[in-house]
């Protein structure tokens, strides 16, 4: 019988090349927030070597069967690899069928590749955190790139295809789907703009729109302008060429004084929200607050307490 | 609305109003009854050509009524049995078995390492050798298969798909060792790869080069092998897959569209090899329904090949259907109660003019059939053939007000549906976006839930169920075949012209590289004792393979 | 934190009605369901619940290759540290192999017919008493 492990332990065993520690790493850090600082400062040092793209578009662009490529093609180039894989979960019951693998099959067996497949709800801390701590486990384990994929339809998805290193959107043919994008900002977060299926009737013109819409969203001192490229991910078709270009871009980040601004930026936001998160709760702790709340909660639904002026008196006192 | 209508019509009213009304409100119907109350001449077009034009005679367009003019008076449907076991020898026993007890037709299973290309000693193939059919690795195991039975004398059904054109290219060199010419055999290959995809899994390239193998064995039947069928399109599968029974007909339809049109591509002519296509439908238990589904089908397939496709020959437009009862709603629970369930849905087949059929065994969901067990499916065929009457009169629901309305609606909504995938662009298209696999599952899980709800009753599983648990004596496979089959192929291999057969392994590759007919450069590496292992990792090798799309 | 599980089809069976209802039914009853597809072998389907730290792996299988599989998927987990996993079964299993697949590691069989429901309840009840909710 398994010991779930103290976290040094998995650490340990994971960086040693325990798949199973490693992923039971990732199932104490998503669930258990304590767990995920302890997780992050004891990984720390490990960390800071691995390359995320983000993978992202509607349903049914192909988005899987090019993670696949793309981990095999870097695979070929001697990287060990790490995917995330997001499937959306149900809105009614919680629950997700994460069916990413099914066009990854290849790839189980491969010692150079890590797999985790998350759905979009029941992440304490957010989504993003989640995909965030996996990612850093990925890394402490040796990976130096890390595939997430997303099906960009929900905003906190767009938001992690948006914290990724390089983001690669993808869509197909003849999909329509084009103003949903828009809406959805997918396309402003990318990087570089994928058609993939190209062997499908409408690429060109699918190509030549995305472009189009590029043009009109475009600041005029942005040094890296996202190039639209055509796949056939299926066929290994132009998948080459993606990776040239991720490379690209990754050459141009590592010299571009706005990533840097940009990383610093994301920093902040992490820590501050860590911070946030740690002494809230502590305060809260340290003053019974949790506890209280439930006391007067019934005052409060029954109009006779102002919620907000409650918060306004215990925040001034606890804080004195 | 004429006056003879109109008299109905007032009639029904009173007697909903009056009659029915004082029963409902102190006897309240039962639950969960989805079926419209009666049917009466207001629910049947009442128009004058409404007989000749769509209801007819049998063997006329639109095939209503059947596709022979005598139907099972002039020939009772050919009764088969699925059979097929781990060797090739059992097999054989098990057939001469069949045909000395009046089957009229043999029906080849096989293995799935043997439907999916891969021989007994293919890693793949681990544990699964010899499971749910025969093992046919070379030309030397086929020659077992058949071994003293005269391939002129018996029609056979082959249940293979991805590679139909290597196992028929078998079956002509065994029946050449016999004397027997190509143009003499009769039987059918199901090559239907598309719903591969949707519903059976044993798929081995992705859609579009499986066409082309497809259209090919099309061409090479019609010059060499005429009495072939050379297709056997399934909505068996599908529906067996959990879909609806419009799905049934829809799907399958909108895939043999789609084989047509390839042939067509191909440079074949419509009637070349449409008299040529057979299909597989299921025979569910709600027997009327069923009946007004095979009429439905025959009307609406009649209209495709005539009106779409512009065949002109009546035998282009026939639908000439197999029938295989539902496996999947028989239960492991009380098994006897399948016997019941089977002869039901065989009676449904006959009554919807099937033109041949397979009964399950009861103990379907237990394991593979007993000796037993397959006989009394057989006999079960014969009972409704010899002793119903069903038998004696043509399209014998003909006229009735439910038959007529149901096979309209049917016809309808089918052909609703299969336009709906045309304008996806075709079922290649909407198998490769994944909606038919979607819309199937859908159907599974909804029918699934309304079980575990107790919306729909399935006796002895969610009601008058019981706790005895049924001492069926099950059929025990043989684990050793895999060894056996290795040993063979071993052997085979140090026998064998190795020469020979890369020589035209070689040949095959060039072919599928390139535009030539692939069925004589299978047919050369049969030959010459290639195994099929070898012959589909050539092609696997061209054409890749296929992967499933993501489950939504 | 959901429940998560790994539904899987061994060997080169192709009928996936069952496995993908029982997915479904599964994602309707909040669990968090890893579908790897056909022509799974047992070293994919363990590696694959290692990966993704499953607690169940529910196993579906029709043609009769039930004995020789499904041993070796819960001997694939136990080489690789995941013997504590879950291992459950369904399909065309015969009674009379049920006791046998008990006694090398499937921990139970759902027959078929039985309803989606009672593999729900099994695995909740089965992960309440680990502690996993």
């Amino acid at each position: 019988m398994e010991t779930p492990g103290l976290p040094d332990i998995l650490i340990e065993r994971a960086r040693a090349g325990s798949r199973r520690a490693a992923a039971r790493l990732i199932t104490l850090a998503e669930n258990d927030p304590a767990q995920r600082l302890e997780i992050a400062r004891m990984i720390y040092p490990h960390t800071g070597g691995a390359y995320v793209i983000g993978i992202t578009g509607p349903p049914g662009s192909g988005k899987s069967t090019l993670t696949d490529k793309l981990a095999k093609l870097l695979r070929k180039r001697n990287e060990t690899v790490g995917i995330v894989a997001v499937d959306p979960s149900s809105q009614f019951s919680g629950g997700a069928i994460l069916g990413d693998r099914i066009r990854m099959n290849d790839l189980a067996l491969d010692k150079g590749v890590y797999i985790r497949s998350m759905g979009t709800r029941g992440h304490l801390g957010g989504l993003s955190v989640s995909v965030g701590i996996a990612a850093k486990i990925f890394d402490a384990c040796g990976c130096g790139v890390i595939l997430v994929e997303t099906a960009g339809v929900g905003q906190s998805e767009v938001e992690i295809a948006g914290t990724a290193d390089t983001t690669v959107v993808v869509t197909v043919p003849g999909l329509g789907d084009d103003i949903q994008m828009l809406k959805a900002g997918i396309l402003e977060i990318g990087d570089i703009l994928v058609v993939n299926k190209a062997d499908r009737p409408g690429a060109r013109q699918t190509a030549s729109t995305l472009l189009a819409m590029r043009q009109l969203g475009e600041p005029p001192d942005r040094e890296w302008i996202p190039p639209v490229l055509l796949t056939s991910a299926d066929k290994d078709e132009g998948v080459d060429k993606l990776l040239d270009c991720i490379g690209a871009h990754r050459v141009l980040r590592q010299i571009s004084r706005s990533q840097r601004n940009e990383r610093t930026d994301r920093l902040r936001e992490e820590v501050l929200a860590l911070l946030k998160e740690k002494i809230a709760d502590r305060v809260l702790e340290r003053h019974g607050l949790p506890g209280e709340l439930e006391l007067v909660l019934g005052d409060m639904y029954d109009r006779r307490l102002n919620p907000y002026e409650w918060v306004a008196q215990k925040a001034a006192s606890c804080t004195r | 609305m004429s006056d003879k209508n109109e008299n109905i019509k007032k009639a029904k009213e009173e007697w909903e109003q009056g009659l029915l009304q004082k029963t409902l409100s102190r006897f309240p119907e039962r639950e969960n009854i989805h079926e419209q109350r009666i049917y009466t001449p207001l629910d049947v077009d009442s128009s004058p050509e409404y007989y000749t034009e769509k209801i007819g005679f049998p063997g006329q367009y639109p095939m209503t009524r059947g596709g022979q003019s005598t139907m099972y008076r002039g020939r009772l449907w050919t009764m088969r049995s699925y059979s097929g076991f781990a060797t090739a020898k059992e097999s054989n026993e098990r057939f001469k078995y069949l045909l000395s007890q009046g089957v009229t037709g043999l029906s080849v299973a096989f293995d799935l390492p043997t439907q999916i290309g891969y021989d007994s000693d293919d890693p793949h193939s681990e544990g699964d050798v010899g499971k749910v059919g025969v093992a046919i690795d070379s030309l030397e195991d086929m020659e077992e298969l058949f071994e003293g039975i005269p391939l002129n004398k018996v029609s056979t059904s082959m249940t293979i798909n991805a590679p139909a054109a290597v196992m028929l290219a078998m079956y002509q060199a065994v029946a050449e060792k016999q004397g027997v010419r190509p143009d003499e055999l009769q039987g059918t290959v199901q090559n239907d790869v598309l719903k591969e995809y949707l519903a059976r899994g044993t798929y081995i390239f992705p859609p579009r080069p499986s066409m082309r193998l497809t259209a090919d064995l099309f061409a090479y039947c019609k010059d060499n092998i005429p009495k072939w069928n050379t297709i056997s399109v399934g909505g068996y599968h599908i529906r067996e897959a959990g879909s609806t029974m419009t799905q049934e007909l829809a799907f399958s339809f909108a895939n043999a569209i789609e084989y047509i049109r390839s042939a067509i591509d191909a440079g074949l002519n419509i009637d070349d090899f449409a008299g040529r296509i057979s299909w597989i439908f299921t025979a569910d238990i709600n027997v009327l329904e069923e009946v007004a589904k095979f009429r439905a089908a025959r009307r609406l397939w009649a209209k495709i090949l005539k009106e779409r496709f512009g065949a002109q020959k009546p035998s282009s437009w026939m639908l000439r259907v197999h029938t295989h009862t539902s496996g999947s709603i028989l239960t492991a629970q009380q098994p006897l109660n399948n016997v019941v369930r089977v002869a039901l849905q065989a009676f449904g087949a006959v009554l919807g003019g099937t033109n041949s059929m397979a009964t399950c065994a009861f103990d379907e969901a237990l394991s593979i059939p007993t000796e037993e067990s397959a006989t009394l499916a057989v006999r079960t065929q014969q009972i409704i053939a010899y002793e119903s009457g069903a038998s004696e009169i043509i399209d014998p629901l003909a006229g009735s007000y439910y038959i007529e309305a149901m096979t309209d609606k049917i016809e309808r909504e089918a052909e609703a549906m299969i336009g709906e995938i045309e304008a996806m662009g075709g079922a290649v298209s909407a198998i490769e976006n994944g909606w038919m696999q979607n819309e199937i599952l859908s159907s599974a899980y909804k029918y699934q839930m309304e079980i575990e709800k107790g919306e729909r009753t399935i006796v002895g599983v969610n009601k008058f169920t019981s706790d005895v648990t049924s001492d069926v004596t099950l059929t025990m496979m043989d684990p050793t075949v895999r060894e056996t089959q290795s040993a063979k192929i071993s052997a085979l291999k140090k026998r064998r012209d190795n020469a020979a057969v890369e020589k035209a392994l070689e040949a095959l590759k060039k072919a599928a590289e390139g535009t030539d007919p692939l069925y004589p450069r299978i047919l050369d590496a049969v030959r010459a004792y290639a195994t099929e292992g070898e012959i589909c990792n050539t092609l696997r090798d061209v054409f890749g393979e296929y992967v499933a799309v993501k489950l939504i | 934190m959901a429940i998560r599980v790994l539904v899987a089809k061994p060997g080169l069976d192709g009928h996936d009605r069952g496995a993908k209802v029982v997915a479904s039914a599964l994602r309707d009853a909040g669990f968090e369901v890893i579908y790897t597809g056909l022509r799974q072998t047992p070293e994919q389907i363990a590696a694959a619940a290692i990966s993704e730290d499953v607690n169940v792996v529910a196993l579906s299988l029709l043609s009769g290759a039930h004995m020789s599989l499904f041993p070796r998927v819960v001997r694939c987990l136990q080489e690789n540290e995941g013997g504590d996993i879950l291992v459950v079964g369904g399909g065309v299993i015969p009674e009379a192999d049920i006791p046998l697949l008990k006694e090398q590691g499937v921990a139970e069989i759902f027959t078929p017919g039985t309803p989606t429901g009672v593999t729900v309840d099994y695995i909740k009840q089965a992960m309440a008493q680990r502690g996993v909710s």
